[in-house]
């Protein structure tokens, strides 16, 4: 916690400095994370579970989301995967791979100014669809594509 | 407390591009080791990017995420110099918190 010394250190003749640490989150962590866990989408252990613990089994395919991946993963273990969704007013993005013990492997939710759009690294077990789906104005979005995968991920 | 992330925040025109390279083992609970053991689930579970102490993104991350995570963000509206914090809570409770300024 050096960042915390130095701050009050450096804020000791100015109580302002303590408040920005405060503000920045740096004191306490666990009170800028708000994001909850949601525990039934992460451990569906299928498409269908998981799309219905999104409240999404009902998505519309988009044209307007983009998603980036490739054709064919040499190493499953780090797949490189970006999604844009251009659906105005898109406040989450998911992605799921389908074929995983646990297809769904990120939720994102934007704000302030944050664009709909995020890149990650994915571990795909096998060959498999990856499909992204978007919220926007509390209507659920789809696109996908599938990856071949020609070593597996996810085992040991 | 758990190796520091590397954070890169960028200006490009009007968009900040936030790439952050967490360090994370993020062990899915399915490998066994060599004694034939399984290896215990260890993995970020919850991620949050804040721009000047305003959240921009607020992530879930399960176990299909890459060891190493790494995640790439764009924000409109932020500026040189704004603060980027990025911080992380795991299944076992760890966590970790790291900042850098918009170049």
């Amino acid at each position: 916690m050096d960042m915390l010394r130095r701050t009050i250190l450096k804020g000791a003749s100015a109580s302002g400095m303590l408040t920005v640490a405060l503000a920045a989150g740096v004191l306490k962590p666990e009170q800028v994370l708000a994001a909850t866990w949601n525990k039934s989408a992460f451990e569906s252990k299928d498409l269908d579970a998981a799309l219905k613990s999104l409240g999404a089994s009902a998505a519309t395919e988009s044209k307007d989301i983009v998603l980036k991946a490739p054709d064919i993963a040499e190493n499953g273990a780090v797949v490189p995967v970006e999604v844009t969704s251009n659906i105005p007013n898109t406040s989450e993005l998911s992605i799921l791979v389908v074929m995983n013990p646990f297809p769904l492997s990120t939720t994102f939710n934007f704000s302030n100014g944050a664009v709909a759009e995020a890149s990650v690294r994915l571990k795909l077990a096998q060959t498999s669809v990856v499909k992204v789906i978007a919220k926007a104005d509390g209507k659920f979005y789809t696109a996908q594509k599938e990856v071949k995968v020609t070593v597996g991920g996810c085992g040991g | 407390m758990a190796d520091p992330m590397k954070i890169r925040a960028q200006m490009k025109g009007d968009v900040a591009e936030i790439r952050v390279l967490m360090s994370h083992p993020m062990e899915t609970g399915q490998r066994k080791d060599s004694a034939g053991k399984t290896i215990p689930a260890h993995y970020i579970q919850s991620m949050n990017v804040t721009v000047n102490g305003k959240t921009v993104v607020d992530g879930q991350v399960g176990t299909s995420v890459s060891r190493n995570p790494v995640f790439g963000f764009k924000v409109k509206g932020a500026k040189s110099g704004d603060k980027v914090v990025v911080s992380w809570v795991d299944n076992a409770g760890d966590k970790r918190s790291d900042e850098a300024a918009i170049s």
